[in-house]
């Protein structure tokens, strides 16, 4: 009962901290970059803002412009809680593992670009097209690192995954685990609009992608979009700190191993925002042609990753 | 004697079918024959799904023998067992609707095309369907696929005036032939010398067959039976036929009759020959892998929204031959459980499929009913004019596209979760190959996402780009409830998945490399896979998206600002958004093509005209790209060329004359004579 109240409560815990994740990437970019930058809560405040504002709606638009940002909010919301952030096992397990999580993805993704259709302007259109390439690439990835997780594993469940790792702590510094992360750390960048696939901080560059998609919602609708991307950033850093190096995660429930878990949970979300900070000054965006080199190199990497699994096993 | 519920049933489901092609010939009138028609059809189907319900349920299996039919060949030989009983039951599920769609839909055919014809085929093509997976000897079994391959072919050719609709035909029968006669061989290996032709018969001497012969079967029959399924490279008729049909016929064939080509090889595989070396397996794994990405990879690039479907149901053929193709491998290194599994999740996906092709056939038929149009880049804007068709087209997408909580997402998790197991298994070749079918699969996931937005998002959503679009109307009640019906299965199928899987792993208990008791699946409120190894739960999925939903939805209208206001889309500052600035089919595949390059290698034609005094007035642009299939450039181009290189040369032989003729006859005749004396010797 107890395990079964913390599944929820940690997905509130996400829900609440998505944001301020979204934020502190863009502080610690915005230092990097020798700039002062918005303070870390910045994106409360946007959302405060656009939950407060009226909505306008191309006049094409049908009901789906209009239901697309319940559904992605709500489907990425469903991933995030699936997401082992605090403590395992949790009954929530039952209700879906890994591929559940990643096909949960999709389907936000999927409305998002038939919303991005919707309004029938070129710029909706060619960040659907876009954004559904780069899905569709990114998916191989996805399901071979998993394979590979769940070879060591023994299992696609979230939660095994997770205290296999502990019980074993040279597994984490295994080749199949850390050819894995790189694959997927790829595939974060991918999904999430990062660097070098996509500029999160543009609105006009004709290589855009999710903001093309995104255009023509304002106010509240737009509002829950942010506020999925932002839950979608936090779900794949917690899938990379957690099931990578799952150190922190409390196996027993109590406030001691609670508040470590919290506080290792923040130091891995930063290291990993510092890292895509790092990054997104770092390198510049690619042509989305070349992107598909990117992903087919991440799933190279995963490929290696299933076979150095398997090998040593 | 009395009349027993499973004889009832199979009279019933014959008599049914027989009637409704009398009725739809005898009757007057374009309506009474169209409404026999489907009536006799519908309850034919749900016949057909009583018996197979009934076989399924008790687990004995139905026979009736008519020694008196079909005398030669060993009597008129029909059998249900549970393999048989599920494949009936998935012809009744796609029969139903498609049938019901069929009595709005044809009624623009009265006066065009023959009604009597087309509702009669019809009904001799479910009949001939359904009776293919009760047949239990040689005899029985050719006639009746035969017997289905004509029919569709009839259908196919109802538009018979396009030239397009001739030469899929063309194809259709070409390629079915060769198939049949693939598989005549492999029965003929099959039966013993002398004696019955009764798959008993069958089966007895399978056991005793040279493994260089019972090779030569499995084979034989995976190429035979795989060009009615459309594996690669036998797929090149599968999407010139099927769209060619009316929309309703396409569905029965995408949906249910490639479907009973996989029963053809699992017959085989699973039953008549017993278990075979690994490699079947493989061999089936690398088949099916190729033809789900050649499949979904050209159903990207489809303007025509019913070929596009037509190239999936290649996709998902190949979806499911991996997942059968899995379960004969497992089942040649005895891992009962796993291969329990991976074909358990294949029926599922062949269950699933049925449901949400023949939901998406029929709605694009709709489109086609409403617009006259096939061609993606003319549609656009139709979820304002058909509301109804759009909603039931969006969940077949979803479903086809594997998302949650819907039923291809189910059987997509099943067949993921049963290759991942594989990795453990000592065997060699296992690992290599599994590794590679999860990187084809999850590709194809990610490639049918994609597809399906482009279907649905360039022929429903933003402004119409043609008159005919623009003045679209709904369906008439009959198609829509019969989209409706398909619809719900999908959510169905998938929230079901807890009462369908064990069902489906006991029916295939005891077939060839399978244990006698189905596996122990651990279901509570959630589905567990043996040995802990995933575990997922569809109902509470569903559950969890529907609350939370609800709940966002209450909290945004309670908590958040309300006003709505209706402007023009955005475009940059740019007065008059028009149409041609949408994306179109061609557009929205763009990256894609150009990421596979190599694999479409696209042929293209850029004209500038330009002003003759400047070169910087641009008077007209003309593009135009095309992408011939490889297989069709590489394999069947030269193969068709030296065929027909051939029959010019035969005409040598045909002088006209009628004593060349008959020295012909002659010949033919002492040869044969001298064979059989040879033979005798």
């Amino acid at each position: 009962m107890a395990r079964g109240a913390l599944a929820l409560l940690q997905g509130l815990l996400v829900l609440a901290l998505a944001p301020g994740v979204v934020g502190l990437v863009r502080w610690l970019k915005a230092r990097l970059q020798n700039r002062r930058g918005a303070p870390a809560w910045q994106p409360y405040f946007e959302l405060r803002k656009l939950f407060g504002k009226e909505v306008v709606v191309s006049e094409n638009a049908s009901w789906l412009f209009r239901a697309a940002p319940y559904v992605v909010f709500v489907s990425t919301a469903a991933a995030a809680l699936l997401v082992p952030v605090l403590a395992v096992p949790l009954p929530i397990d039952a209700v879906g593992d890994l591929l559940v999580l990643v096909y949960l993805l999709l389907l936000g993704t999927v409305f998002l670009a038939l919303a991005g259709l919707d309004p029938g302007s070129a710029f909706g259109g060619m960040g659907s097209s876009r954004e559904m390439t780069v899905a569709a690439l990114a998916e191989p990835t996805v399901a071979l690192a998993i394979f590979a997780l769940a070879l060591s594993a023994g299992s696609t469940n979230l939660g095994q995954i997770v205290a296999r790792t502990m019980s074993d702590p040279a597994a984490a510094l295994s080749p199949g685990h850390l050819l894995a992360f790189a694959a997927l750390f790829v595939v974060m960048l991918a999904e999430t609009g990062r660097m070098p696939v996509d500029n999160p901080a543009t609105h006009l560059e004709l290589t855009m992608i999710h903001e093309a998609m995104v255009l023509e919602y304002s106010g509240r609708y737009l509002a829950l979009i942010e506020w999925a991307a932002a839950l979608k950033l936090l779900v794949f850093f917690a899938l990379l700190g957690n099931l990578f190096v799952p150190w922190g995660v409390a196996m027993a429930l109590t406030p001691a191993t609670l508040f470590l878990a919290l506080a290792s949970l923040v130091g891995k979300l930063a290291v990993l925002a510092l890292a895509v900070a790092l990054l997104e000054t770092r390198v510049a965006k690619l042509r989305l042609f070349r992107v598909p080199e990117l992903l087919s190199a991440s799933f190279v990497l995963a490929l290696l990753a299933v076979t150095s699994s398997f090998l040593s096993r | 004697m009395t009349l027993d519920t499973p004889l009832a049933a199979c009279l019933a489901m014959l008599a049914a079918y027989l009637a409704g092609a009398a009725g739809a010939v005898i009757l007057p009138g374009s309506r009474a024959g169209r409404v026999a028609a489907a009536a006799g059809a519908i309850a034919g189907a749900t016949a057909g799904v009583v018996l197979a319900a009934g076989v399924l349920a008790t687990g004995h299996a139905f026979a009736l023998h008519v020694p008196a039919l079909l005398s030669l060949g060993g009597g008129l030989a029909l059998r249900l067992d549970g393999l048989g009983a599920f494949f009936l039951a998935l012809v009744g599920v796609g029969a139903a609707p498609a049938a019901l769609f069929g009595v709005g839909y044809t009624a623009a055919y009265a006066g065009r095309y023959s009604l009597r014809w087309l509702g009669a085929m019809l009904n001799v093509f479910l009949l001939t369907m359904s009776l293919v997976t009760l047949a239990d000897n040689v005899l029985t079994f050719v006639l009746l696929w035969e017997a289905m391959s004509l029919a569709s072919y009839f259908l196919v050719m109802t538009e018979h005036e396009q030239p397009d609709t001739v030469a899929a035909g063309a194809w259709y029968l070409a390629m079915t032939h060769v198939g049949l006669a693939l598989i005549l061989v492999a029965f003929v290996l099959l039966m013993p010398p002398g004696a019955g032709s009764a798959f008993a018969d069958l089966r007895a001497r399978a056991l005793a067959l040279s493994p260089a012969i019972r090779n030569v079967v499995f084979v034989l029959a995976v190429v035979g039976f795989g060009s009615k399924a459309g594996l690669v490279p036998l797929h090149v008729w599968l999407p010139r036929a099927h769209p060619a049909a009316p929309s309703h016929v396409s569905a029965l064939m995408s949906g249910v009759m490639v479907k009973l080509g996989v029963y053809g090889v699992l017959r085989f595989a699973l039953d008549l020959l017993g278990v075979g070396p690994a490699w079947w397996g493989a061999l089936l794994i690398g088949l099916g892998a190729a033809s789900a990405l050649v499949g979904i990879l050209y159903a990207l690039m489809e303007d025509d929204l019913k070929r596009l479907l037509a190239y999936s149901t290649v996709e998902n053929v190949g979806l499911i031959t991996i997942g059968v193709g899995a379960g004969l491998l497992f089942a040649s290194l005895r891992e009962e459980t796993s291969a329990a599994l991976a074909l358990a999740a294949a029926l599922y996906h062949a269950l699933n499929h049925t449901v949400f092709k023949s939901l998406l056939f029929l709605g694009a038929g709709s489109v086609v009913h409403a617009t006259g149009r096939r061609d993606m880049n003319r549609l656009g804007g139709l979820i304002r004019r058909l509301p109804w068709t759009a909603a039931c087209f969006l969940v077949g997408s979803l479903a086809i596209a594997g998302l949650p909580p819907l039923n291809g997402f189910v059987s997509e998790w099943l067949l993921f979760q049963s290759l991942l197991p594989a990795i453990g298994s000592p065997a060699p070749l296992v690992a290599p190959v599994m590794t590679l079918a999860v990187g084809a699969l999850a590709l194809t996931a990610g490639l049918a996402a994609a597809g399906f937005v482009k279907a649905f998002g360039i022929t429903f959503l933003a402004v119409p780009r043609s008159p005919e679009a623009e003045h679209a109307h709904e369906a008439p009640a009959t198609m829509r409830a019969a989209m409706t019906f398909l619809a719900v299965g999908c959510g169905v199928l998938g929230l079901a998945a807890l009462t369908v899987l064990p069902r489906l792993a006991a029916l295939l208990a005891g077939y060839a490399g399978l244990a006698a008791a189905p596996p122990a699946l651990t279901l509570g409120p959630s589905l567990a896979l043996p040995d802990g190894f995933g575990s997922m739960s569809p109902p509470l999925l569903g559950l969890g998206l529907a609350v939370g939903a609800a709940g966002v939805w209450l909290a945004v209208r309670l908590g958040a600002a309300r006003g709505l206001r209706v402007g023009a889309t955005w475009g940059c500052g740019r007065i008059g958004q028009t149409p041609r600035m949408e994306y179109t089919s061609t557009s929205y595949a763009e990256p894609l093509r150009r990421v596979f390059a190599e694999v479409y290698r696209p042929t293209e034609d850029l004209t500038i005209d330009v002003h003759p005094e400047s070169r910087y007035f641009v008077q007209s642009i003309a593009y135009r790209s095309e992408i011939v299939p490889w297989f069709e450039r590489y394999l069947y181009g030269p193969l068709v060329a030296r065929v027909t290189g051939w029959a010019a040369r035969t005409r040598a032989l045909q002088s006209g004359s009628v004593h060349a003729y008959l020295g012909y006859l002659v010949i033919a005749l002492l040869a044969l004579l001298a064979i059989s004396l040879a033979w005798n010797d």
